[in-house]
């Protein structure tokens, strides 16, 4: 493996890791329930980066398929979960008041 | 005014786990890897119908996730539903916003089904197609279209259902003839590969309208009155 792809794998998944991280402490920390789920989207969005990055083999190596079906999964009950989410939330809203 | 649960412990416990994350991530990929999956999967894409690996990942070696996936969402839009019928919806759109929907909805359907057919050899598939047709619907929904272009209740019901229907029923028929749950015989395999496609992005398209729509869909005679 070069060192041209490993230093794109490594940008890739590292800008992963700190979407995870910043996701993660915008979760720990703010209380609202909109807050907290678009903070687990964007971790969402950082593992999805990892798993790419792990995928990528090169520009002329076709990728690595298997983590690219997981990205595709995941996106799809991602936005489930989430329009799940939001419809509990828009709910507590209506009987909160 | 410095909190120190929020400034100090929780951000260095992250920078913590960023470091573990990235010695970790840095050893995987520059580890011994061995035997990868890539390999296995790249070889046996022509058996699998489709010459685009993931499609074939996705539809043929891994058809299993895929018929889950399709469950998971129609499980999602069950719960939305069950929480309630949908908003009143947005006003009416001025004329600009009306006709830019009228071209583009067209625009939409076409290259969803343009994104289907690719799918079988390039970046494409069922769900970047059903997603197409979910932002449709979305965008009908923003430009005043109360139930965003999908059909009353009782037709819409049949529809989000049909992808996992269409992909558990081939699932089942060839296991009864012999091949075994989703096992997809050699001449076969794009054509099934095709039919469960198809249906499962007309299922998903309709299932993400409708789960934007935030509710159960307004009845029919509403519609009619708002249209």
């Amino acid at each position: 493996m070069t060192s041209h792809v490993l230093g794109t794998q490594l940008l890739y998944g590292g800008s992963g890791i700190l979407l995870v991280l910043l996701g993660l402490w915008s979760f720990l920390v703010h209380a609202p329930l909109l807050r907290k789920l678009i903070a687990i989207n964007v971790m969402g969005a950082g593992v999805f980066h990892l798993l790419v990055a792990i995928a990528y083999r090169g520009i002329d190596t076709p990728p690595d398929p298997v983590p690219h079906a997981l990205v595709l999964t995941g996106i799809v009950v991602a936005v489930s979960a989430t329009a799940l989410a939001l419809a509990f939330g828009k709910r507590l809203d209506r009987d909160g008041d | 005014m410095i909190r120190p649960l929020e400034h100090i412990v929780i951000p260095s416990g992250l920078i913590a786990l960023g470091g573990l994350l990235g010695w970790s991530l840095f050893l995987a990929i520059t580890g011994e890897t061995g035997d990868r999956l890539a390999e296995i999967a790249l070889a046996r894409v022509p058996d699998s119908g489709v010459s685009n690996p993931v499609t074939s990942v996705l539809l043929n070696f891994r058809a299993y996730d895929t018929l889950l996936e399709l469950a998971v969402l129609l499980t999602a839009l069950l719960g939305i539903w069950s929480l309630g019928a949908a908003g009143p919806g947005f006003q009416k759109a001025a004329s600009v916003l009306e006709g830019m929907v009228a071209g583009f909805v067209p625009l939409l359907i076409l290259s969803a089904g343009y994104m289907l057919w690719v799918g079988a050899y390039a970046p494409g598939g069922a769900f970047q197609a059903g997603a197409l047709l979910g932002a449709a619907g979305v965008m009908l929904a923003l430009a005043g279209h109360r139930n965003a272009g999908l059909p009353s209740e009782d037709r819409l019901r049949p529809l989000v259902a049909l992808g996992v229907f269409v992909f558990a029923i081939t699932g089942v028929l060839l296991a009864v003839v012999g091949g075994g749950f989703l096992t997809y015989p050699a001449g076969l395999a794009k054509w099934l590969i095709l039919i469960i496609e198809t249906a499962a992005t007309l299922s998903i398209g309709a299932t993400l309208a409708a789960a934007y729509l935030g509710g159960r869909p307004a009845p029919e005679h509403a519609t009619r009155e708002s249209a």
